[in-house]
């Protein structure tokens, strides 16, 4: 009986959901949102709950919002899983984020994981080599999984930095620019060496937890983005958020729109 | 009867007119208890003003100094056409009040102990405006401006540096910009880097040529390139603390619009609502104070 209520409520809430969603199409939507997924410790501090739990609370509100958006028909999204700044934390924590990365790379292989629901594409960008050998090999498997799909694209920013991801990229275009004139390299030729060059640059970047700053994501993709920092934390994030950016994207949209003509 | 409709009449006026009012003015749904704080904010902001006046004629400068300040603050001076526009003036009268602001608030900022500034003052996507005259305008008054501001710096003692491409600016402000580094390069503890014909993304371009050419050179190695060794190429190289700590980007839009993009890794963004050439003292101070609450962790824990 309680079931029955449940996938109920599910129902009407999806109904509601696409009127909202349709609503919101009527005016210009993003193609790629990017998050910070920042305040999973403060909410398992907050809860009184044990360490990890606010990181699996925090996988959960993620799914959620991929959900939301794929529904919506955003092609790209993006999310800073996590930073080679991260690597500075306590042993333990950084072990247990990485063995719940495992299970949770791991999940998105299965036939019933939102991969296969939504037809998604999944990337890892980041220094992969700094991972351990399982969470690589794991990494790798659903990349070459996923390639196939092509209906959106999801990023997941792990063992990452920008400065990173731009050094690798300057040391690229130096090697290709070698014996050819040097003069001649332009951002073009940095741009294609980024491991992000597979999704155009976000048009929205939401960092949770209300912190205002990049903390060195998407540094060189984010020079014309929106941001967006709502106070909520990370597994707080619901539809109410991410209703809120894009109608704030909407507003400013035209404006913007004239100023790329004028370029 | 005339009198219970009189009551009634009068509670509409006096009360629910002006808390629709205020509820619509604030954004806030209509409610006992928006109202009350309403009239509990109106009154503590009375107070609150008071207080800053105060501050602000006594010990402003040391107050500051204690907290943790930043040491170089970056700021992107947006708003300018449109405080123009609010007030039926044309384009370059906003552009004029917004320079003059620039001179006003880089006094305070040096005042109150910040070691680098840096100014968002012409983009390479500036180049595009439509108005031919806007940007012909603002080279003139960028001119203008380094002619009449020159003793005042080296009064001051503030080191000037323009960062950017020269190759589009006027030869007349190319000479002045040099004239102007020249004279001022030997001052240290306070320094205000103008960004002219900057763009975040044409300073790493820079920085990766440059480096291509060492590495052909054979002066280093492809291999040894990391993150600081483009530190040292960016054009922030000029100054001591390359990366700013805060950066304020006026009249409300969140974007970094392709400012320090390398430079702006860990920087605290505030956005306030004001318009550049509104942008004064008290601002000054609540973007100070807001960035003395922020809890800096840089990826690790508190």
């Amino acid at each position: 009986m309680g079931g029955g209520i449940r996938q109920l409520l599910e129902q009407v809430h999806r109904l509601s959901r696409r009127c909202l969603f349709r609503v919101l199409s009527m005016g210009p939507l993003p193609t790629h949102l990017a998050f910070i997924m920042d305040g999973n410790r403060r909410y398992a501090k907050k809860r009184g709950l044990e360490d990890g739990s606010g990181h699996k609370a925090g996988f959960s509100a993620l799914m959620s919002m991929l959900q939301y958006c794929y529904e919506l028909g955003i092609k790209y999204v993006t999310v800073y899983a996590f930073s080679i700044d991260n690597f500075r934390r306590k042993p333990e924590e950084v072990q247990s984020l990485m063995d719940l990365m495992l299970e949770k790379i791991k999940s998105l292989l299965d036939k019933e994981s939102i991969v296969h629901e939504y037809g998604i594409r999944v990337y890892f960008i980041g220094n992969l080599g700094l991972l351990n050998d399982q969470v690589r090999a794991a990494a790798e498997e659903v990349m070459k999984a996923t390639a196939k799909n092509s209906r959106v694209v999801l990023l997941v920013c792990v063992a990452y930095n920008s400065t990173d991801e731009i050094v690798q990229a300057v040391k690229r275009s130096c090697v290709e620019k070698a014996d050819r004139d040097v003069e001649r390299i332009q951002l073009v030729d940095i741009e294609e060496n980024m491991q992000m060059s597979v999704a155009p640059e976000p048009d929205i970047l939401i960092r949770s937890s209300g912190e205002t700053r990049l903390s060195n994501f998407l540094l060189w993709q984010t020079g014309n983005s929106q941001l967006f920092s709502p106070d909520a934390l990370w597994p707080e994030i619901g539809l109410r958020h991410l209703v809120w950016a894009i109608l704030n994207f909407q507003r400013s949209h035209s404006y913007l729109e004239k100023k790329k003509k004028q370029l | 009867m005339v009198s219970l409709f009189s009551v009634v009449l009068t509670f509409i006026g006096i009360i629910l007119i002006p808390g629709l009012l205020i509820s619509r003015r604030l954004s806030v749904p209509f409610s006992i208890r928006n109202i009350l704080r309403f009239i509990k904010l109106a009154a503590a902001s009375q107070n609150d003003d008071e207080e800053e006046r105060n501050e602000k004629r006594g010990t402003m400068g040391e107050k500051e100094k204690r907290g943790g300040l930043p040491k170089h603050v970056a700021i992107i001076l947006d708003g300018n056409r449109r405080w123009s526009q609010k007030r039926g003036l044309g384009t370059s009268d906003g552009h004029k009040a917004g320079a003059r602001r620039v001179m006003e608030n880089a006094k305070d900022c040096f005042a109150m102990g910040i070691n680098t500034v840096s100014l968002f003052a012409f983009s390479t996507e500036n180049w595009a405006r439509p108005e031919v005259d806007e940007v012909n305008g603002l080279m003139s008054l960028f001119e203008e401006n380094f002619r009449s501001e020159l003793p005042f710096f080296q009064r001051d003692k503030i080191k000037i540096s323009v960062i950017g491409n020269r190759t589009k600016i006027p030869q007349s402000l190319l000479g002045l910009i040099r004239e102007t580094e020249e004279a001022t390069k030997s001052y240290e503890g306070k320094h205000l880097i103008l960004a002219i014909d900057y763009s975040g993304k044409f300073d790493i371009l820079q920085a990766c040529k440059s480096l291509a050419e060492k590495a052909k050179n054979g002066v280093i190695q492809v291999e040894d390139i990391d993150e600081s060794v483009i530190d040292k190429e960016l054009m922030t190289k000029c100054s001591d603390f390359p990366n700013p700590d805060l950066l304020i980007r006026t009249s409300g839009e969140q974007r970094i619009s392709n400012f320090f993009l390398w430079q702006s890794a860990y920087t605290e963004l505030y956005f306030p609502n004001v318009l550049w050439p509104d942008f004064g003292e008290a601002e000054y101070l609540q973007a100070l104070t807001w960035y003395q609450q922020r809890q800096r962790r840089f990826g690790r824990r508190v």
